[in-house]
C-alpha cells in the first residue's frame, strides 16, 4: 500500500485506529466460512461518521478496496477482504442512538451487537426478532448487510422485515439518506432495501432505523422427541399445513442432539432420532390454543415424548442449547461446512430425505438441524480439509445439495448470503442476465469496484 | 533448518488443538479484554489463528505474536464458553513457554522468577525486608478497604491503591504447625498462598479459626512458597517445574485427607497445571501429583461439601441488615465450577446475598496483565466495581487474595465505604 495512503489514514484516524503491523492484519485475513484467508493491507477502526466518510473518499481516490467487519462471524466469506485493501472495522461505531417506545423504531450505529439491541428494547417491553445464531456477538451493521435471519424468521420475518430506513456512505464517500421513522414512506426509491443483503458491495452503512413491535404477552416452549426424523419433518409440514405459524419450529437430528448436549447439558434425549423445538407466541388464549393443536398433531404422527419447559429457565437453556449446534459440532472433526440451501417450507421431508441420500451417496457425515418450519435447513458436513480425497467429495455434496434445493423451487441460500461461497453459483439460481443486470447496477454505484470486491456478483472486474 | 522454522516446528505439537476453533467468533462476547479494545488479535479467536501462523511460518520475527499472546488475562472465559471445546488457555500457557524458550526471558523476569520466587526461602526475608522500609515510599488511602499508594512515583506502582505487605505475614505466627482437637476426624494440609502469607494473613487466620472450631485437624507446612502460576504464565516452565517439586516433598499426600487453600488461583493451579508438570518426569512424582491434585479443595468448598458446616441461617446478628455481594473469581467458577459453595458459606454466615450484574465477569486483575496493561485492567476493573457499588452492599466478598487486591484498588479510587473479604472472613467472624 503507497506510503501516501498509510499517512493520510494516520492523519484521518491517529495511530492507535490504525492497524498496520502483521500480527494484527493477519486477524482479520478470515471469517467464519471455510475459505482461503487473505490478509489485508490495513485495518481501520474509525470512531466518528466523518472519519468514515473521510476514509472512503481517500480510497476512492488511491481506487483501494473496502471489507467492512463486524465480529466476523459470516458464513459465506463476505468479509474476508482484498490482499490490496483495507478492513474497516465497526467495532467503535456501536452505540444505540435512540430507542423510540412511542413510535416503536430504533436508530443504531452498525457497530451494535445484535443480542445486546435486543435487551435494551426488552427492557422497554418491545421486541426486535431477528435472531442469528450468533446473535450475542453479530453486529446489526453485518445482519443488514446480509439480510440476515435467525430462528424466529416462520412468524416474524428476518433483518429486511425491520430495516425502515437507513444512512450510508456510497463509493465516492458521498452521504446518502433513504426510508424514514414512519410506518409507510413513498419518497425516492426504496434504497434501503437495495442495500439490505447487498454484503457491503453498495455502500458503508452509517446508522440503520429498525422497526420494533410489542413484546409478546406470553410464550410456550416444547420439546417433541421422535423415533425416526421422517416423522419429524412429517410434524413440521403437518403444523404449517394446519395454517399454524410457531414463533420458532427447529429440528435437530441424532447427530446435532448428542453434540449439543454435550456441550450445553440442556436435558436433550441424546437417544432421540431427531427433535423438534417448537415455541407459540402471542396473546395467552392463542398460545394455549395452538399449543394444544400442535400436542395433536405431534401425537397424530407419532411423537414418541413431548415436554413442555415448565419455566423461563427451562426455555431459556433449551434455546441456548440450539444456539450453540454449529459451534458444538465443530467438536466432532477439525472442518465444518455449514449450508443453508434452502426450499419451501411444504418440501421439508423430500428436503430431509435428499440430504440423507446425500450423505451415503458421497459417505460424508452430515449433521442437519435447523429452522424447519421456514424451510430452511442446515446441513452440516464435518470433514477434515487436510484430507483431499474426502474433501474432493464435500465439495460434490455441496454442489448436489444446491441442485436438489433449486429443483424443488428453493435457494442456494436463506441466510448465510453469496459471499465469496456462492457467488460461483449464483447463475445457477437466477440466470446470467440476472446477475449480468446486477453488475451493471454495481457499477453504476461503484465504478471503480471498490466496495468489497469479489462478493455477490462473482468476480468484479476493477478499474 | 532455519530458527523460525524450528519454532514453527515445536508449534505442530499444538495442531490438533489448534485445529478445533473453526473461527465462528463466539469468544468475542466473553473477553473482558476485546470488550474493551474490539481487536481481534486480543481476543481467543485472533490469538489462535496468529499461533495457526507461527505454526505456518508465516513471520520472521515471533516478537509480534508474543506480544500479542501476553495481553491476555489467563481468566478462562473463552474456554469456559467455548461450544467447539477449544482449551485456549492450555493451548496460551503451551505456547507462551514455546514462545519464552525461544525467545528466551526478559531480565527483569529472569531475576524475580529464577532467583527469587524459585526460592521460597529467601522470597519470604526479601519481603520482610520490604515490609520494613513500606512506610518510606507508601501513604494510606482508604481505611474501609486497607489501602495505601505510593508517595511518589515509582516502578510499576502507577496510581495504583494498594493492599500493602503485612506487619506480620502469616508463616511468622505459624511455622510447621499441626493443630488438631480431641475429636478431629479430617485432616487438611493447608497451602498458603503468597499473597495470603504476605498480604492477606487474616484469611489463613479465618481459616485456622474455622477449622479448629469444626475440630478439623490442621497442618501447615513450613517453608511453604508460590505455586508457580507467575512463572507458568510467563512461560518459564524450568522455575514452574523447580517450585511444583518443591512443594511435593513439603506436602506428602499420605499425611492428609485434604490437600486445602483459600486461594482461587493457587487450587486451580495445584488442581490443574501440576499434574501437567511435564511428559519426561519421574513416575513416582508424577504419580504423586494427580493424588495431590485430586486432593486439592478450595476452602469453600471443602468447608460445605466436605466439613459439612451447618447451612442453616444463623439468628440474625447485629448485622442482620448487611448486604452482602460475591464476585465469582474465575479461576473458582470457570476452572473449577465452583460457585454455590461460596455462597452457601456466606449465607450460612447470617448475611443476605445480594446478586451483583455480571457476577463472574473478570475483574480484570489477571496477575501479570495487570502490571504491563494497567490500563486495560483498569477499565475492566471500573465495570467490576460499578456492578458492586449498584448492589448497594456494605461488603463484597470473594474466593480469591488477587481479585481482593483489584477490586479494593478500584473501590479506594471511587472512595466507596464497602469492604472487601474473603467468604471465609466473614464466617469465621461469626464463630
Amino acid at each position: 500500500m503507497k506510503a501516501a495512503v498509510l499517512r493520510n489514514l494516520k492523519n484521518i484516524l491517529g495511530k492507535d485506529h490504525l492497524l498496520t503491523e502483521i500480527e494484527d492484519r493477519v486477524t482479520y485475513s478470515y471469517d467464519a466460512a471455510v475459505l482461503e484467508p487473505k490478509t489485508p493491507s490495513a485495518v481501520v477502526m474509525p470512531k466518528t461518521r466523518e472519519q468514515v466518510g473521510q476514509i472512503v473518499s481517500l480510497c476512492h481516490d488511491y481506487s483501494i478496496p473496502i471489507t467492512v467487519r463486524g465480529s466476523g462471524t459470516n458464513l459465506s466469506g463476505g468479509t474476508i477482504p482484498e490482499t490490496d485493501g483495507i478492513v474497516l472495522l465497526t467495532g467503535c461505531l456501536n452505540k444505540i442512538i435512540e430507542i423510540n417506545e412511542h413510535d416503536m423504531y430504533a436508530i443504531v450505529q452498525p457497530g451494535v451487537v445484535t443480542a445486546g439491541l435486543a435487551a435494551e428494547v426488552e427492557k422497554k417491553g418491545l421486541f426486535y426478532p431477528p435472531d442469528p445464531g450468533s446473535q450475542a456477538v453479530s453486529t446489526l451493521g453485518g445482519n443488514v448487510a446480509e439480510n440476515a435471519g435467525g430462528l424466529r424468521g416462520l412468524k416474524y420475518g428476518v433483518t429486511k422485515d425491520y430495516v425502515m430506513g437507513m444512512s450510508f456512505f456510497d463509493a465516492q464517500g458521498n452521504y446518502v439518506k433513504t426510508g424514514s421513522k414512519t410506518i409507510k414512506c413513498a419518497t425516492g426509491y426504496n434504497l434501503a432495501g437495495l442495500m439490505v443483503g447487498s454484503e457491503g458491495t453498495l455502500g458503508l452503512i452509517d446508522e440503520i432505523t429498525l422497526k420494533l413491535i410489542p413484546y409478546p404477552a406470553t410464550r410456550k416452549s416444547m420439546v417433541a422427541v421422535y423415533d425416526t426424523i421422517e416423522q419429524a419433518s412429517e410434524t413440521v409440514s403437518a403444523i404449517i399445513a394446519a395454517r399454524i405459524i410457531p414463533a420458532t419450529l427447529e429440528i435437530l437430528d441424532n447427530f446435532t442432539i448428542r453434540a449439543v448436549e454435550d456441550f450445553s447439558h440442556a436435558g436433550l434425549p441424546v437417544d432421540a432420532a431427531a427433535l423438534l423445538l417448537i415455541e407459540v407466541d402471542g396473546h395467552p388464549v392463542v398460545v394455549e390454543e395452538e399449543g394444544q393443536k400442535i400436542k395433536t398433531l405431534c401425537k397424530k404422527l407419532g411423537v414418541s415424548t413431548l415436554k413442555v419447559a415448565s419455566d423461563d429457565k427451562e426455555r431459556d437453556r433449551i434455546w441456548a442449547a440450539r444456539r450453540s449446534a454449529l459451534s458444538a459440532l465443530a467438536k466432532l472433526k477439525p472442518t465444518l461446512v455449514l449450508e443453508d440451501a434452502t426450499v419451501p417450507r411444504s418440501r421439508i421431508p423430500d428436503m430431509v430425505n435428499a440430504l440423507q441420500d446425500v450423505a451415503k451417496k458421497y459417505d460424508l457425515s452430515i449433521g442437519t438441524f435447523g429452522h424447519a418450519g421456514d424451510g430452511n435447513l442446515h446441513p452440516t458436513i464435518l470433514t477434515d480439509k487436510r484430507n483431499k480425497k474426502e474433501w474432493h467429495r464435500v465439495e460434490q455434496a455441496i454442489e448436489e445439495i444446491f441442485d436438489k434445493a433449486l429443483s424443488m423451487g428453493g435457494t442456494l441460500s436463506g441466510e448465510h448470503g453469496t459471499g465469496l461461497a456462492k457467488a460461483p453459483f449464483l447463475q445457477k439460481e437466477i440466470g446470467l442476465s440476472s446477475i449480468e443486470f446486477s453488475r451493471r447496477l454495481r457499477k453504476a454505484m461503484d465504478p471503480k469496484g471498490i466496495l468489497n470486491p469479489g462478493k455477490l456478483t462473482g468476480v468484479t472486474p476493477r478499474v | 533448518m532455519s530458527d523460525i522454522k524450528k519454532l514453527a516446528q515445536s508449534f505442530t505439537e499444538l495442531e490438533e488443538q489448534l485445529i478445533v476453533c473453526i473461527r465462528c467468533g463466539m469468544c468475542q462476547s466473553v473477553c473482558p479484554v476485546f470488550e474493551q479494545t474490539h481487536k481481534e488479535a486480543d481476543v481467543a479467536r485472533g490469538k489462535l489463528a496468529l499461533l495457526s501462523g507461527l505454526m505456518n511460518t508465516m513471520f520472521d520475527d515471533p516478537g509480534g505474536v508474543s506480544n500479542r499472546l501476553n495481553k491476555c488475562l489467563l481468566c478462562g472465559s473463552c474456554a469456559a464458553n467455548c461450544p467447539s471445546g477449544v482449551n485456549a488457555l492450555e493451548i496460551f500457557i503451551k505456547a507462551r513457554t514455546i514462545l519464552a524458550e525461544y525467545m528466551g526471558l526478559s531480565p527483569i523476569k529472569k531475576i524475580i522468577f529464577k532467583h527469587m520466587l524459585s526460592k521460597p526461602r529467601l522470597f519470604n526475608s526479601l519481603m520482610s525486608m520490604a515490609e520494613k522500609f513500606q512506610p518510606l515510599i507508601s501513604l494510606k488511602k482508604s481505611e474501609t478497604q486497607g489501602t495505601s499508594c505510593a508517595r511518589f512515583d515509582l516502578p510499576l506502582m502507577g496510581h495504583r491503591h494498594f493492599r500493602a505487605l503485612a506487619k506480620e505475614p502469616f508463616h511468622h505466627s505459624f511455622q510447621k504447625t499441626v493443630l488438631k482437637t480431641k475429636v478431629s476426624k479430617i485432616r487438611i494440609a493447608l497451602f498458603t498462598g503468597c499473597l495470603i502469607d504476605k498480604i492477606l494473613p487474616e484469611i489463613a487466620h479465618a481459616v485456622v479459626k474455622t477449622t479448629v472450631h469444626h475440630d478439623i485437624e490442621l497442618v501447615i507446612p513450613d517453608n511453604q512458597g508460590c505455586c508457580g502460576i507467575p512463572a507458568l504464565a510467563s512461560g518459564d516452565r524450568t522455575s514452574f517445574n523447580s517450585l511444583v517439586e518443591h512443594h511435593v516433598k513439603l506436602f506428602d499426600p499420605k499425611r492428609f485427607d485434604y490437600l486445602v487453600t483459600a486461594c482461587a488461583t493457587c487450587t486451580s493451579t495445584i488442581k490443574k497445571f501440576w499434574p501437567s508438570l511435564g511428559t519426561d518426569i519421574d513416575p513416582c512424582l508424577k504419580r504423586q501429583l494427580a493424588q495431590l491434585s485430586s486432593k486439592t479443595l478450595d476452602i469453600n468448598q471443602f468447608l460445605v461439601d466436605v466439613a459439612g458446616i451447618p447451612l442453616k441461617k444463623k439468628t440474625p446478628g447485629k448485622d442482620a441488615k448487611a448486604i452482602i455481594t460475591y464476585h465469582d473469581p474465575c479461576h473458582l467458577k470457570k476452572s473449577l465450577g465452583v460457585h454455590k459453595q461460596p455462597r452457601q458459606l456466606i449465607t450460612a454466615s447470617g448475611y443476605q446475598l445480594k446478586e451483583m450484574a455480571g457476577s463472574d465477569r473478570c475483574c480484570g486483575m489477571g496477575g501479570s496483565f495487570n502490571l504491563f496493561h494497567y490500563d486495560i485492567s483498569t477499565s475492566i476493573g471500573k465495570l467490576k466495581q460499578q456492578n458492586i457499588m449498584d448492589t448497594g452492599c456494605n461488603t463484597i466478598a470473594t474466593g480469591c487474595p488477587a481479585c481482593i487486591m483489584q477490586i479494593s484498588d478500584m473501590l479506594s479510587k471511587e472512595g466507596a465505604l464497602i469492604n472487601v473479604k474473603h467468604p471465609v472472613e466473614l464466617y469465621a467472624e461469626t464463630l
